[in-house]
């Protein structure tokens, strides 16, 4: 179970980040869109949203390894 | 003790031959952080006899101090000072690189923090050689080590020299032996000890730093980003391009090389792996890998703030630009005017006093990195077959460390005034094709063979600093040839590749390895590895 979530999660992270590496090698014009009428483009929103995912991910990792895993884990142990 | 004293009467007060308010005041920051971080390391001093405490701090660093020492470690001056510059030149670029520094965590979390602390006492190759033959794969981990560190290594030193050149007006070769003197005395006599907490410091006053500066940018816009991103454009002579990815990376065979050698050269830097041990358990592990990325991703926030506030402070005042227009000292000393321009003197002392900090503290961390490899891993299990006390093992590698020390200082002499910003690259593409895919491997493909890591791994060096050689970097803007024999500057997607195909040929064609034996070391190494028992 905890190669499943381990593989999975990476799987996520790694899906975001080259989709967001893909799009800068084949169509970066993609990222220069302006998001309303701001000055903020579509690059800078999912570039930020991969780094806050990255963070927020590795919580919830974290937070079930810790709380739930390791529990089991114990009960293996002995 | 007296080492300390000798050190102090060297560099007294008048080194720092000040010349306006901020390089005094720089001065006396530093030299508090200096004197803090030494009487740390003479305390620590007392309990580096013991290997346990000399490698991985007693075990007892807690997760969330661990995460401020590995954001310490992983936030260079190269990336805040470098990241930064790079958003002021071309904007959105520098967020590329940002992501894919920060991405390559929450992977080193999911696969292998907690496998490392389970598995590994000191270095990774404890790791590797549970299953593989101990001789061959330690001398095959620590070249993988020594490259990496050495290469990392000359970057810091030559950056570190003109970067206090240009701060301090101290001469370079000063510069440099300040560096490498302090780094040799954290490192032989404070050991992990004093080397976590002089990374713990740094990462506080450089976090706190960053903060404040981003912070005052954003103040000046009425906390919008929209109305920064508006000025830096109006301002910036590429205007709107500078919003989305342009030149730094035309192909998508370079963004997705660049992308793999950032990921698995991250999970790939002995430096930061050596950092895992020093936690007492799985759990303080990842509680590390969290805190890492959290800070490690806030700052790189912090720092594009930072870039596109230097575009429009900087850009069009002459204060800061040499007669073509262009910032003065390079690029990189974006954050650093930025400080001046937006914080006055006091600021600009302050960053600069961290800057330096940063720069001491990462070095710091690469030379234990490397006297580990050669204390342990080539000393005592290559050369003494295993068979050598604590005592001399800890004496060869504090010896190690005053080694790299003067080779680092004598190698960043030697390299002055050249462009070593390639070799942090290289020192990733090697970390991504040996060290990673050993490690990677070891823990999760049962029928690796010694020979297959051995040769594969080599292969994998091999390929890596040929393909870099013959890329643009080094065959064009080193040696100055018209057209490079290797297009891509980014190497790693082929080099990864070429490392797991050796290391996966030359395992399955490997018959000399026991099977059945083979398969019961693994057994036990993945029970040993998500249950931290045998």
């Amino acid at each position: 179970m905890n190669k499943i979530i381990a593989f999975s999660f990476s799987l996520l992270v790694l899906f975001f980040y080259f989709s967001f590496i893909l799009i800068i090698g084949f169509k970066p014009e993609l990222f220069g869109i302006l998001v309303g009428d701001s000055y903020i483009t579509v690059g800078i929103v999912i570039g930020l949203f991969v780094i806050v995912f990255s963070i927020f991910i590795t919580f919830v990792y974290t937070f079930i390894s810790n709380n739930y895993l390791d529990k089991i884990k114990d009960q293996l142990n002995k | 003790m007296i080492l300390f004293l000798a050190f102090f009467s060297l560099f007294p007060f008048p080194v720092f031959s000040s010349t306006g308010q901020s390089n005094y005041f720089a001065a006396i920051i530093f030299l508090i952080f200096v004197i803090i971080t030494l009487l740390i390391t003479y305390f620590a001093s007392k309990k580096t006899n013991v290997k346990e405490n000399y490698y991985a701090a007693g075990g007892k660093i807690s997760g969330f101090q661990n995460g401020l020492a590995i954001a310490g470690d992983y936030m260079s001056a190269a990336s805040f000072l470098g990241i930064s510059g790079l958003v002021f030149y071309s904007g959105f670029d520098g967020l590329i690189y940002s992501i894919g520094f920060l991405v390559g965590w929450p992977i080193i979390l999911f696969l292998i923090s907690e496998r490392l602390k389970n598995l590994g006492k000191f270095t990774f190759a404890d790791i590797t050689s549970i299953r593989l033959e101990q001789s061959k794969i330690r001398i095959l981990s620590s070249i993988g080590t020594l490259v990496t560190i050495t290469l990392y290594l000359i970057a810091q030193m030559v950056g570190a020299g003109s970067l206090i050149q240009i701060l301090f007006g101290l001469n370079y070769e000063i510069a440099v032996w300040i560096v490498g003197l302090l780094m040799i005395i954290y490192v032989s006599f404070g050991g992990m000890i004093a080397t976590t907490w002089v990374q713990i410091i740094k990462a506080f006053l450089l976090i706190f730093g960053a903060s404040v500066l981003a912070f005052l940018v954003f103040k000046e816009f009425s906390f919008s980003l929209s109305n920064l991103l508006y000025e830096a454009v109006s301002v910036h002579e590429s205007k709107m391009e500078i919003l989305f990815p342009g030149k730094l990376i035309s192909d998508p065979i370079s963004a997705i090389s660049l992308g793999i050698a950032l990921i698995l050269g991250t999970a790939g830097l002995p430096h930061i792996l050596m950092r895992f041990f020093t936690v007492p358990d799985a759990k303080s592990a990842r509680i590390s890998a969290l805190y890492a990325t959290t800070f490690i991703g806030y700052f790189y926030i912090l720092t594009f703030v930072i870039g596109f506030g230097a575009i429009v402070f900087l850009s069009q005042n002459p204060l800061y630009l040499d007669d073509t227009g262009k910032l003065l000292g390079s690029n990189n000393m974006a954050a650093i005017h930025l400080s001046h321009s937006i914080g006055g003197e006091i600021f600009l002392g302050f960053i600069s006093a961290v800057a330096f900090a940063t720069i001491l503290a990462v070095v710091s961390g690469l030379t234990l990195a490397g006297a580990s490899a050669i204390g342990r891993d080539l000393f005592v299990y290559v050369i003494k077959k295993g068979k050598a006390n604590e005592k001399e093992e800890l004496k060869v590698s504090k010896f190690s460390s005053v080694f790299i020390g003067l080779l680092a200082i004598f190698l960043g002499i030697f390299f002055e005034g050249q462009n070593v910003a390639f070799m942090v690259g290289l020192a990733f593409a090697v970390a991504a094709s040996t060290n990673f895919p050993i490690l990677f491997l070891t823990i999760s493909w049962k029928n690796l063979t010694t020979n297959g890591a051995y040769y594969g791994g080599l292969i994998g060096l091999v390929a890596t600093i040929t393909l870099v050689v013959l890329g643009p970097t080094i065959w064009v803007e080193v040696f100055g040839f018209q057209n490079a024999i290797f297009p891509y500057k980014y190497p790693a997607i082929f080099t990864v590749s070429i490392s797991f195909i050796a290391i996966f040929v030359i395992s399955i064609s490997d018959k000399k390895t026991n099977k059945f034996e083979n398969l019961e070391k693994f057994n036990k190494l993945t029970r040993k590895a998500y249950l931290g028992k045998l």
